[in-house]
């Protein structure tokens, strides 16, 4: 594509074509000075841009408290941090907090255990990202890393000590309700996709219009208090399911509903030909849907699904409401420590950098997914 | 050309009918190809010959009447009607290549999977029959890098792959451009030249003159006339025949 070839003589040369060092110059006067609006916009701009750039870095860097002394007791004494108030960051909570935020109450002396179970998933992730792993293989490796993660915070094999769930707390909750979550609503919805468009089935299409317009029809609080508070009557005496279970099943419905919604979507986007080319070379249905219909359909919904993966992620700090601690919680219990009780800017800084990290991730590599899979899907 | 009517029956559509809601599309269509016949379909827009065609291997359900392909009879029974599939290949209007695989990897899944043919032997058998439609070199590419033309060339190849005994054409050049169809017709002509079972439905006058058995003319869901090419384009007995004739000669 050459602008060149459009642009008529009489009008002023783009500046990708202007001589090479006064490219910057020429950038400028182009995009951001063009016009006496356009420098008065880029001017009030700059100036709300630098004030703010200054003060955080004040707040933030320069006038920030790093560490508190500590009284014999072991109670930090937070005075100068109250002291900075107002124009300095108090990053020492951080510093005496951040194993309670990521870890909950997970035994002190084992807290390695949960820091490797974390990076295991991060290295799952990555791992999984990449498309030369995209094999059979995978799957065994999800198998794998996922029963390690399982060992490592349960214990009570190989010498490690056995720590109950209900321990458990900070950011391994919030990465096991994400990665179980939605390593087990994806095929859910898939089969409920398909079973949604089911024409040959009347009973299971009604099965699946129901699961998705009764779970998309409540709020996901609902849902897991209903699975952590309602459920358990149902049972028959003795019979305890385990609370994290009970909300991890109730994430997993609640987000097959809702990508079963996506996942139709792309099946309904694919052209009936593509159907019928199948269907007249003898493929079976299941060999069809695996081999010709998802792998479409699902290139075509990477934005969505995408999106509803990251609101899942996200959605995982509603299980506070039935007394799990994931990270957002823990941030909270951290805050109720006495002489922090006032510095929750400082610890909500640092959450939600942590979910930025995570979310911004997912949303840059399935940009770089769609862009890579686009390249054999131009028609 | 000599018409092969001692041949055994490949396809015979027994009284079929069929009805979208109130519309009656198939009129109590009864037509037999023989084995190594070739049969040309041809009628105005909405005429039910595509319709005809796709119930040969149930596409489309025909409501009443018997379709019987190879010896099988059409129901619903599945086992039946893979073993149809099997054995009847078509090749649709808009290519319908599947553009998530390569040009071979399209050509190849059905033997693979259907036919349960070791990969190294279907990738052979793959590229002989990309040869036959005269492009191998394109069997690493993705069939959006490929014209109107070659993507119905490389749909050909992936029908024959599956090595049926009869093969289904519906309009396969009515969505090329003019430059393109005479690349595809020539090789549905050397395919013909192979002794292929084929019914085709096209407005390609000059094709089916050259390598039809016989011509049907369809109208509003009857087959009206049917005879050998000469006799269909050169004596049209019927004035449905003759206005639809002098419609498409007009057009050319």
């Amino acid at each position: 594509m050459s602008t060149s070839t459009s642009v008529a003589p009489s009008l002023p040369i783009p500046s990708r074509d202007a001589p090479p060092g006064a490219g910057a110059v020429a950038w400028l006067k182009e995009n951001l000075f063009a016009t006496w609006l356009s420098t008065a916009v880029t001017l009030a701009l700059g100036y709300v841009i630098v004030r703010v750039a200054v003060a955080l870095v004040e707040w933030a860097v320069l006038g920030a408290v790093w560490s508190v002394p500590y009284s014999p007791a072991g109670i930090a004494q937070t005075t100068v941090c109250q002291n900075a108030k107002g124009s300095g960051a108090c990053w020492a909570v951080i510093a005496d907090k951040y194993r309670l935020i990521l870890f909950g109450r997970y035994p002190y002396d084992e807290q390695w255990r949960p820091a490797l179970a974390v990076l295991i998933f991060i290295g799952l992730y990555a791992v999984s990202a990449m498309r030369r792993f995209w094999r059979e293989e995978l799957i065994l490796i999800w198998i794998g890393a996922l029963t390690v993660v399982g060992v490592l915070m349960w214990g009570g094999v190989l010498g490690l000590a056995p720590v109950t769930d209900d321990f458990w707390g900070g950011l391994p909750i919030t990465l096991i309700l994400a990665t179980f979550g939605l390593a087990f609503a994806f095929p859910l919805a898939i089969l409920v996709a398909l079973g949604r468009r089911s024409t040959q089935l009347p009973a299971v299409r009604m099965l699946c219009v129901m699961f998705v317009e009764l779970i998309r029809g409540v709020p996901l609080i609902s849902v897991l208090f209903m699975a952590s508070v309602m459920f358990p009557l149902f049972m028959p005496a003795g019979v305890n399911i385990d609370k994290l279970l009970r909300a991890q099943i109730a994430v997993i419905l609640f987000a097959a509903a809702y990508l079963a919604e996506v996942v139709r979507g792309g099946l309904q986007a694919l052209p009936k030909g593509q159907t019928e080319a199948a269907d007249a070379l003898g493929l079976s249905y299941w060999q069809k849907t695996a081999f010709v219909i998802l792998p479409q359909a699902l290139r075509l919904v990477i934005p969505p699904l995408v999106n509803t993966f990251i609101g899942f992620f996200k959605d995982t700090t509603l299980v506070l409401i039935v007394g799990l601690f994931d990270l957002l919680t823990m941030g909270k219990v951290a805050l109720s420590d006495p002489p922090w009780q006032s510095f929750s800017t400082e610890v909500y800084v640092m959450l939600g950098v942590i979910y930025i990290a995570f979310c911004y991730a997912m949303s840059r590599y399935s940009r770089g997914l769609e862009r890579e899979l686009g390249v054999s899907q131009r028609r | 050309m000599s018409q092969t009517e001692t041949g055994k029956a490949a396809i015979t559509l027994d009284k079929v009918n069929k009805w979208y809601g109130a519309l009656h599309v198939l009129r109590d269509i009864s037509l037999t190809v023989h084995e190594q016949e070739r049969v040309v379909v041809c009628g105005p827009s909405g005429s039910g010959k595509s319709t005809m065609i796709r119930c040969i291997n149930r596409l489309e359900a025909h409501q009443s009447g018997h379709i019987y392909v190879e010896g099988t009879e059409l129901t619903d029974d599945t086992r039946a009607l893979d073993t149809i599939r099997r054995e009847v290949g078509m090749v649709f209007q808009s290519f319908n290549l599947f553009p998530h695989l390569t040009i071979l990897e399209n050509c190849t899944l059905a033997p693979i999977w259907v036919r349960k043919m070791p990969k190294a032997q279907a990738e052979e058998l793959a590229m002989t029959y990309l040869q036959r439609v005269k492009i191998p070199e394109q069997a690493k590419k993705y069939p959006g890098q490929l014209s109107g033309g070659q993507q119905q060339r490389v749909a050909i190849a992936r029908a024959l792959c599956m090595q049926p005994k009869v093969m289904l054409f519906d309009e396969p050049t009515s969505a090329l451009d003019p430059e393109m169809i005479k690349e595809v017709l020539d090789t549905m002509i050397e395919l013909a030249g192979s002794g292929m079972t084929m019914v085709c439905v096209t407005h390609e006058m000059g094709f089916a003159r050259q390598v039809a058995h016989r011509v049907v003319f369809m109208d509003r869901g009857e087959i009206v006339e049917s005879g050998p090419p000469a006799q269909i384009f050169e004596d049209p007995r019927t004035d449905r025949l003759k206005l639809f004739l002098s419609q498409i000669l007009r057009g050319h």
